[in-house]
């Protein structure tokens, strides 16, 4: 099964939420659901603090602190953490060098594109070997 | 010597054949990223450097505290203790 993305409306809009509330700086955190072959099935949006303040608007470094509470929630429900949001404040919602040197396998990233009156666009890449690929996103 | 519950990422998992947490034993957090390297051939290179420490995309926590805020990969571990492999989650638009 090719990469894919399922997203409910409803998690989208609280990615959009924390993303627009953040702005400008860009804002992170963990997707936590369900994996079926390809597809990364998110069930529940988490938030998390950003420790890069020095460059909180281009830059962000999730809380290990948040990544350890978000995986024991998710182990608790049966579930894993199957991706990665975060936003790209004035910039197009694609990967940057950036991104792609930090990230990892398996896992989904979501970027959203927004600007001060709003999010322009939200995206999903994955990695497939050294390259980002974008992935199909079902609601 | 005491048996540790190490959790592995989703992004590790490939290491484990899926498994997402794997028994180790050792008397301490080096020891037992020491046994766990030999379970699961790989794994241990994604996770320490050449000097045996964590890598700079990688944290190890011992419960809830970074082993790095403790005695590094020399903390004690007791039995039943949980070790988390987090991945560092970062990037950026530019």
């Amino acid at each position: 099964m090719a990469a894919a993305l399922r997203l409910p409306e409803s998690l989208r809009d609280t990615v959009h939420a924390f993303a627009r509330h953040g702005y400008p700086h860009e804002t992170c955190g963990l997707l936590l659901g369900t994996r079926d072959g390809g597809e990364n099935r998110v069930t529940l949006v988490r938030q998390a603090r950003n420790v890069n303040s020095a460059r909180a608007r281009d830059r962000y470094e999730v809380d290990p602190n948040d990544f350890l509470a978000a995986d024991r929630e998710a182990r608790a429900a049966g579930l894993d953490i199957v991706g990665i949001w975060h936003s790209h404040p004035d910039h197009p919602a694609r990967p940057s060098e950036t991104d792609r040197a930090s990230a990892w396998p398996e896992w989904s990233y979501v970027i959203i594109s927004l600007q001060r009156d709003g999010v322009r666009e939200l995206r999903s890449w994955r990695l497939n070997g050294a390259d980002f690929e974008e992935e199909v996103i079902r609601a | 010597m005491n048996t540790v519950v190490v959790r592995i990422p989703t992004p590790l998992r490939s290491y484990t054949k899926g498994a997402d947490e794997v028994h180790a034993t050792g008397a301490t957090v080096a020891e037992v990223m020491s046994a766990l390297g030999a379970m699961h051939q790989g794994l241990l290179e994604r996770v320490l450097d050449a000097e045996g420490e964590p890598r700079q995309f990688v944290n190890i926590y011992l419960g809830a505290r970074n082993v790095r805020a403790l005695q590094g990969m020399s903390t004690p571990v007791g039995e039943g203790d949980v070790i988390s492999i987090i991945p560092a989650v970062a990037g950026g638009a530019t």
